[in-house]
């Protein structure tokens, strides 16, 4: 079996390593082609495949088997064979069945954005921007939780939670003990401990970090401001946890340190997970050695104009048959 | 989210660890996790509901965190996470049953025993509910008893007044 | 009369023992297949038979046991699903109360043909009678040394051990149902990998459905070639038939596949026809996951030609005028049945079953359930009608396992067939109440199409 696999993605051709997923093949392309993920997360293992966002079209299973596949497939969990062709942003289809997916997921969400900390960084909230209805035709009372607090830093808002089990592989994954998980069925579904329980572990509160929607949210930042009105920085500090590597993003007010985050990457990823003395307790520039301003890429409103235009993507510019396919979202003014 | 001082400790007898250890070797040696669901029904056959104290010491006895066991518990609808009658009756509820006056049986149990669905008479002995199909859509409507799971098909108001007068006087 | 295969000797008295199930030629097929077939011979007569799953999905078993991973020095699985729980469903649950030799004879067959050493029945919880009775029919088995070590002197070994379930239709979703036999929630588990590659505790596994694995029995007794001659084209065999709702007889009835529908509900050899003198409004063919149809389609196809108990016949015309064998969970609805409420009934089932994994179905099946509950209460409006298609249309096919494609099916062959049951359920939001829609023009005869030249 050869190394490489080749796939098109939107009619743009690549070649990957076997074994790559549809959805980290389109991550190597960039840009708008990149099928939004809402619960896949690539240093999980074993995340993905629940949210259905990611949903794309496969038009031929291969060059073996060319036969396209008879639904539309989670592209995190879908791998790529050779001669696989996809179709994300330029198939109706999916975009009919990603807008209503977005539909789905916020029927029972409590739009408290006006007074989400999240806002501002919520995959949901670009979501709904980007493929969601204006309005709702969801009329039912909306699922409630009460809001508690596992551990003295971290609070859980059940109702903004879209059960993507980030948190919980965090807790299996990266910590020694679990004391968190799923509890219940369907859409009585809940993130809990279930025993009144304090989540106290070293690493913990990178469940924040991972958490998609504001459901689990840093105590010590809590109410302290809008996230766009504060300014990344990167920093280190020597930090004696074998596991963290103390690299982190501090987010200022002013001169003060509202709160410390892992670094993420471009796509809204933890590029290290940190520990919680390092997020928790160093709260001080004196704290870290500062090394520069962060990167804000346009996967936040942290970045202005992002929800205004679309642009073009380079491979798509000078290709006319990728243009006519791509015209209604080129011409958009707006993006959702 | 629940109390935790509502929980009275439990203790496993001895013939309920006897029987804990032979289903433990039905499965691969370090896959004993497997054992979980039947443990559960074991506890609930003994203490007629699976009480936090005792979802804890099933997960000591199988060596995992409580949480999984929690877990577990809350996802399947046979294990009663709080105090039943004892006798527990369920009663089908889903399309088949209805067809054939499931609902009619549903509506008599709670006029006859005087409680809504899920909660438990004054002396102790019942409580009932509906649950989701039983698979015996052809002799319905349908009603079981658990611990037991003894099962009464073909249904009627007086078949029920009859059996809840027979489990009165057991 | 047509053949029995699996429910010939049901009436017998004591035939859920091992001696009597002996005495009726019982364990049979264990004998031949261990001491003069090789696995690979089994499976080649599982292929021949054209037997077709009968759980639900109807995929032919003998190429599901070929797919089977066979990697050296790694244990392999057959795990017997009996979960049955599709609504309408039930003759598994009477094959093992009454016959559960049957069964374990074919459990020790096919976990031969497979390489199994360990082999696992998961029983749904519900069925704890059931659970007591295979247990005492596999303690009788291995006493008789049908099971255990060194079966038959063969130096096949083989355990077999009943797992309960802890209620959880889902579980019944083969790679779910390998999550519970883990002990854990039931998830169905995303694929790929297929359990044939990576099943219980990541090993290769078969699961089959209970009256699968009991029709190897007869295939080895008489041929693979023998029981693809009873029934119709690709549908082989005999099926067991749960027939539920407003019949004369319900009950488990064992057909030789091609039966006429017609024959099926009114002939005195089966449900000798509807309940009370009335008349048939509308059946569910294949448990309640599949479209409901109304009594002419039922009876016939869209041509006029007779529908028949196979397959391929129920499925004639797609989802447009047809249906699908399933499970065989055959339920009908007389002419005083509301179908808005049955369609509410199904999707609060479909809402309480939802494992809550993925956001479509755990999302989409409360909120079909919660329209349907409005419509049938009489506060609906004439576009929640449209709103419904329009939610099942966002389930289908976007879910991670079925259940969704189940959730979506009933509700929108329910509009499809039924709109103006609902239209009148809005309409008259009073009468509605007390009174049903009737059974309007659903019964109205299909005329045979007139047949046309070809041009």
């Amino acid at each position: 079996m050869s190394e490489k696999v080749k796939v098109t993605i939107d009619g743009i051709t690549l070649e990957v390593d076997n074994g790559t997923t549809i959805l980290n093949a389109a991550r190597q392309i960039g840009g708008d082609i990149v099928p939004p993920a809402m619960c896949y997360y690539s240093k999980l293992e074993g995340s993905g495949g629940k949210c259905r966002t990611c949903i794309v079209k496969v038009t031929k299973g291969s060059e073996k088997d060319p036969r396209p596949m008879p639904k539309l497939v989670a592209s995190c969990r879908t791998t790529v064979m050779d001669g696989m062709e996809v179709l994300n942003i330029t198939s109706p289809e999916v975009l009919e069945a990603r807008a209503g997916v977005v539909e789905i997921l916020l029927i029972n969400h409590p739009l408290d954005c006006p007074v989400c900390d999240q806002a501002g960084e919520c995959d949901l909230q670009n979501l709904g921007y980007e493929h969601g209805l204006q309005k709702t035709r969801y009329e039912f009372e909306r699922r409630t939780f009460d809001r508690i607090d596992i551990g003295d830093k971290i609070q859980l808002h059940m109702n903004r939670c879209i059960l993507c089990y980030r948190c919980v592989f965090t807790a299996d994954q990266i910590t020694n003990k679990r004391v968190h998980g799923i509890l219940n069925r369907g859409d009585h579904s809940e993130i809990s401990t279930y025993i009144q329980q304090a989540v106290d572990n070293d690493f913990s509160g990178n469940v924040i970090d991972v958490c998609p929607v504001g459901a689990l949210t840093d105590k010590t930042f809590r109410f302290k401001n809008r996230v766009w009105f504060t300014k990344p920085v990167d920093a280190h500090r020597n930090c004696d946890h074998e596991k963290c590597n103390g690299k982190v993003t501090l987010w200022y007010k002013g001169e003060d340190v509202l709160r410390v985050t892992a670094r993420k990457d471009q796509f809204g990823e933890v590029e290290e997970f940190i520990c919680n003395t390092c997020r928790f307790d160093k709260k001080a520039t004196s704290d870290w050695t500062i090394e520069h301003p962060t990167h804000i890429d346009d996967t936040s409103v942290i970045a202005s104009n992002h929800y205004e235009t679309l642009k073009p993507l380079h491979v798509i510019q000078p290709n006319l048959a990728l243009q006519a396919a791509n015209e209604i979202e080129l011409h958009k003014t707006v993006k959702y | 989210m629940l109390k935790i001082e509502e929980q009275k400790p439990v203790v496993f007898s001895s013939e309920l660890l006897a029987k804990f250890d032979d289903v433990i070797t039905r499965y691969p040696e370090d896959k004993s996790k497997s054992a979980l669901l039947p443990l559960l029904h074991l506890v609930q056959a003994e203490f007629l509901w699976v009480s936090t104290s005792a979802m804890d010491k099933v997960a000591e006895y199988l060596k995992i965190q409580p949480i999984e066991v929690y877990e577990v518990a809350t996802f399947y609808s046979m294990y009663f996470l709080k105090p039943q009658g004892k006798y527990a009756l369920e009663v089908c509820r889903t399309g088949p049953c209805c067809l054939v006056g499931a609902e009619k049986i549903l509506d008599h149990l709670e006029h006859k025993l005087g409680v809504k669905e899920g909660e438990v008479t004054d002396d102790g002995l019942f409580s009932f509910r509906g649950v989701e199909c039983l698979a015996a859509c052809g002799f319905g409507p349908v009603l079981q008893i658990s611990p037991e799971y003894t099962f009464y098909e073909n249904l009627t108001v007086a078949s029920v007044d009859k059996l809840i007068e027979d489990l009165k006087n057991k | 009369m047509s053949r029995k295969l699996l429910l010939e000797h049901i009436n017998v008295p004591g035939i859920n023992t091992l001696e009597v199930y002996r005495q009726k030629g019982g364990y049979r097929a264990v004998e031949k297949a261990l001491k003069t077939l090789t696995p690979e011979e089994i499976v080649e007569e599982v292929k021949k038979s054209g037997l077709r799953g009968r759980g639900g999905a109807g995929f032919p078993t003998g190429m599901k046991w070929s797919f089977l991973a066979k990697p050296e020095g790694v244990a392999r699985y057959l795990v017997c699903n009996a979960d049955e729980s599709e609504p309408g469903t039930f003759k598994d649950r009477y094959l093992m109360t009454h016959i559960p030799h049957a069964l374990i004879e074919g459990m020790i067959v096919a976990s031969f043909a497979l390489g199994a050493k360990v082999s696992y029945i998961y029983v749904r919880g519900e069925m704890m009678p059931q659970i007591r009775i295979l247990e005492k029919a596999i303690a009788e088995a291995k006493a008789a040394g049908w099971l255990g070590k060194n079966i038959l002197g063969t130096g096949y070994d083989l355990e077999l051990y009943v797992q309960p379930g802890g209620g959880a239709y889902i579980c019944g979703e083969e790679t779910a149902l390998l999550e519970s036999l883990e002990g854990k929630r039931g998830n169905p588990r995303i694929k790929p990998p297929f359990p044939a590659i990576a099943g219980l505790y990541g090993c290769p596994t078969v699961v089959n459905n209970v009256e699968s694995i009991a029709a190897v029995v007869p295939i080895i007794n008489d041929g693979g070639e023998e029981y693809a001659k009873i029934g119709i084209g690709r549908s082989t065999g005999t099926k067991l038939i749960s027939a539920s709702g407003n019949l004369v007889k319900p009950g488990v009835y064992e057909i030789e596949l091609g039966l006429p529908v017609e024959e099926f509900i009114y002939s005195d050899e089966y449900c000798g026809g509807i309940a009370n003198g009335k008349k048939l409004k509308a059946t569910v063919a294949g448990g309640s996951s599949v479209p409901v149809l109304p009594a002419n389609l039922t009876l016939k196809l869209a041509n006029g030609e007779p529908r028949l108990m196979s397959y391929e016949s129920l499925s004639e015309g797609g989802f447009a005028t047809g249906t699908m064998l399933g499970s065989g969970g055959f339920i009908a609805f007389d002419e005083d049945q509301c179908i808005v409420r049955n369609t509410w009934n199904f999707s609060r089932f479909y809402h309480h079953e939802s494992c809550g994994q993925c956001s479509p179905c755990r999302e989409g099946t409360g909120w079909m359930e919660k329209v349907l509950h409005k419509i049938e209460h009489g506060h609906g409006k004439m576009e929640d009608v449209d709103l419904l298609w329009d939610i099942q249309r966002k389930i289908e096919g976007n879910t991670i396992c079925p259940l969704g494609d189940a959730a979506a099916w009933p509700v929108a062959s329910a509009i499809r067939h039924f709109r103006d049951e609902f239209e009148w359920h809005i309409k008259e939001p009073i009468k509605s109440q007390t009174q049903n829609y009737g059974i309007a023009n659903y019964a109205a005869p299909i005329e045979k199409a007139p047949v046309t030249e070809e041009k």
